[in-house]
């Protein structure tokens, strides 16, 4: 238990170095673009046009960019006549022009933070096909994988019973198996759209063919490597090969082919935000790709992180799953 | 034939992993008889062939000569009507060892409710001592308790046979000794024929009504069988002092130390002193030596066992 708080306080430490380095790296950028507004250069220009510079640097720290200060100088203003005149706004100009510049860069850690504190708020706002909440991105997501990794369970498992339990039809499938598996699932994705004509059932299907190999494989190695003794217990009490194979062999094999699901299942969201980006619509991939396109990088991050914290959530289930399933020889 | 479960010139060979070379054969023209209600222990070097001598009985190997039967049936494939108790006990690590009896007493009698199985899960559970633990997984248990649950789950199916293959081997002696007490009289309650195969001389003596004794392999054969002519109830503590005891015991030894390698060689070296294993069609078993008895008393149980 000391060592799990240990662990965990150093995992904390490590996150806050990591949020002041981001801080620093991205602040540093906005007060690089405030300087910058102003240099020597364009500071005697502005003297030649016969604005003192103590005006020309008052007129950079309300926010305004060299271009403006440049129509003031031209106009011939003072900085007392124009705060007299109720400030520089009352004459047109928008002032945050140097501070726009500045949020265009990588954007703070405390932007991403209102950005989805925001989101949080409202997860399921739909304002039309381009601007909907996370929560309805994450839960198309979520419905492609899970239909994509239930079918698989369905192919997988069975499957990978034969494979494990006779010898014959495991030489008889390792070449495809040996030859499917290493193919990336997105290089079935023009295949399954020119063969299905529906961009939902294809992201599916792309789900399905990635997620099916390291459960088959899993199944049969966890089925074939069930001891020798236990199927000799299944005999000689006469089971049929039914109940073996539901009493004996599955509760046996069963960590091993969950941990085949929890390989299958990470894969799985990997590959769908990639898919979502290509097909395009809805979802978490595509939710990406679209801020990215409208240059919300905060929004964009925020994204990022959910997917994280979702793929980890599902491991964390399968893992459940394994630890409910797991039994000490 | 007076025999209840028997091997019938029964041959294991394994084909040579050489093209064209002599296949290696364990065994063969075996005689095994075991008489019902009748505990038998059978001893022998490693590679005698003595586990696939239990495993044919069993139905879970298969010979490559002869047969075997149980009763008037041929033994062809597993059933419930042998159990078995391995050396690493295999019981189902998932289940807890009320679980792992249930499991052989559910799949015996199919047609009983929950409440039955339990019950009787329990009682046979409770006769080897693990009345508390039953609830434990077998690796919450000590190597003992799990043996213990094996033959538990053994006994529970009142099968016709039981099979022991080693199954004290991996236990230290202390648990041993205890377990091996536990086994009399679980035993003596029953009218159970059993086939126990072991390296320890004193476990053979304290269990066996009649130990059979086999030659060193290849070719291997059960030179004779001892019959343990000591007093029964027996324990450990009291049967050292029975006036037979030693005679038997000296007497396996001396076949261990000495006469199974000899009575190997001879056979290898001159088919002539071979013991026949049928005469006129009529099958050999092995002769029935008492330890102690003289020479002519000996050939005449010799003689009997050849009836």
């Amino acid at each position: 238990m000391y060592f799990r708080i240990r662990a965990a306080s150093l995992s904390l430490v490590i996150f806050l170095c990591f949020l002041f380095a981001w801080h620093v790296l991205t602040a540093d950028r906005r007060v690089a673009a405030d300087s910058r507004t102003l240099s020597p250069g364009e500071r005697s220009q502005l003297l030649e046009n016969g604005m003192p510079e103590s005006d020309a640097i008052g007129y950079a720290q309300k926010g305004l960019t060299y271009e403006q200060i440049l129509q003031i100088s031209e106009l011939g203003l003072s900085l007392e006549d124009i705060d007299g005149a109720g400030g520089i706004e009352a004459f047109g100009f928008t002032t945050g022009g140097a501070a726009e510049e500045a949020r265009t860069g990588f954007p703070s850690p405390a932007l991403v933070w209102e950005e989805a504190y925001e989101q949080i708020r409202h997860p399921f706002y739909d304002k039309g096909p381009n601007d909907k909440g996370i929560g309805i991105q994450l839960k198309y997501s979520l419905l492609r994988v899970g239909a994509g990794f239930f079918l698989a369970v369905l192919i997988a498992v069975p499957v990978g019973f034969l494979v494990g339990m006779s010898p014959l039809v495991n030489l008889a499938l390792a070449p495809f198996i040996q030859i499917l598996k290493p193919i990336s699932p997105l290089a079935w994705l023009p295949v399954a759209l020119y063969v299905i004509k529906d961009a939902e059932q294809a992201s599916i299907f792309v789900i399905l063919v990635c997620s099916v190999w390291p459960m088959l494989i899993n199944t049969a190695f966890g089925v074939a490597s069930v001891k020798r003794d236990y199927i000799n217990i299944a005999k000689t009490l006469e089971l049929s090969p039914m109940q073996t194979a539901l009493q004996v062999i599955l509760p046996a094999a069963a960590p091993t082919i969950f941990t085949g699901m929890r390989i299958s299942i990470g894969i799985a969201w990997l590959v769908i935000v990639a898919a979502e980006m290509v097909i395009g619509g809805i979802g978490m991939g595509y939710f990406v790709w679209n801020e990215w396109n409208g240059l919300n990088l905060a929004s964009m991050i925020f994204a990022i992180f959910v997917i994280g914290f979702v793929g980890l959530l599902l491991d964390f289930l399968i893992g459940q799953l394994i630890r409910f399933s797991d039994y000490k020889e | 034939m007076e025999y209840y479960v028997r091997t019938e010139l029964l041959g294991k060979a394994f084909p040579s992993e050489k093209k064209g070379g002599d296949d290696y054969v364990v065994f063969e023209d075996l005689n095994v008889g075991i008489r019902k209600g009748e505990f038998v222990t059978c001893i022998g070097h490693s590679g005698c062939g003595k586990s696939t001598v239990l495993n044919v009985f069993a139905g879970l190997e298969k010979a490559t000569a002869g047969a075997s039967f149980l009763g008037n049936r041929v033994i062809e494939s597993p059933g419930l009507d042998r159990a078995v108790v391995f050396q690493n006990h295999s019981l189902l690590p998932w289940r807890s060892a009320l679980k792992n009896v249930e499991f052989a007493v559910k799949a015996r009698w199919p047609q009983w409710s929950a409440a039955e199985v339990e019950t009787h899960s329990r009682k046979f559970l409770s006769l080897v001592g693990l009345d508390k633990s039953v609830d434990r997984k077998p690796y919450q248990l000590s190597g003992g308790m799990r043996q213990r649950v094996g033959i538990a789950r053994a006994f529970a199916i009142k099968s016709e046979l039981l099979l022991m293959d080693e199954p004290f081997g991996a236990l230290d002696a202390l648990t041993r000794g205890v377990i091996q007490d536990e086994l009399v009289r679980i035993w003596s309650h029953t009218d159970q024929t059993v086939f126990m195969i072991t390296h320890d001389v004193d476990e053979a003596i304290l269990l066996s009504d009649r130990i059979l004794l086999m030659t060193n392999g290849p070719r291997a054969r059960v030179a004779e069988a001892v019959v343990v002519d000591l007093p029964r109830p027996r324990n450990r503590a009291t049967i050292i002092h029975e006036p037979k005891y030693y005679a038997t015991r000296n007497h396996l030894v001396d076949f261990l130390v000495r006469r199974s390698q000899e009575l190997s060689d001879d056979q290898a070296g001159s088919d002539a002193r071979t013991v026949p294993t049928s005469v006129d069609g009529e099958l050999v078993y092995p002769p029935e030596i008492i330890p102690g008895e003289s020479e002519s008393a000996n050939l005449t149980a010799a003689m009997a066992a050849q009836c």
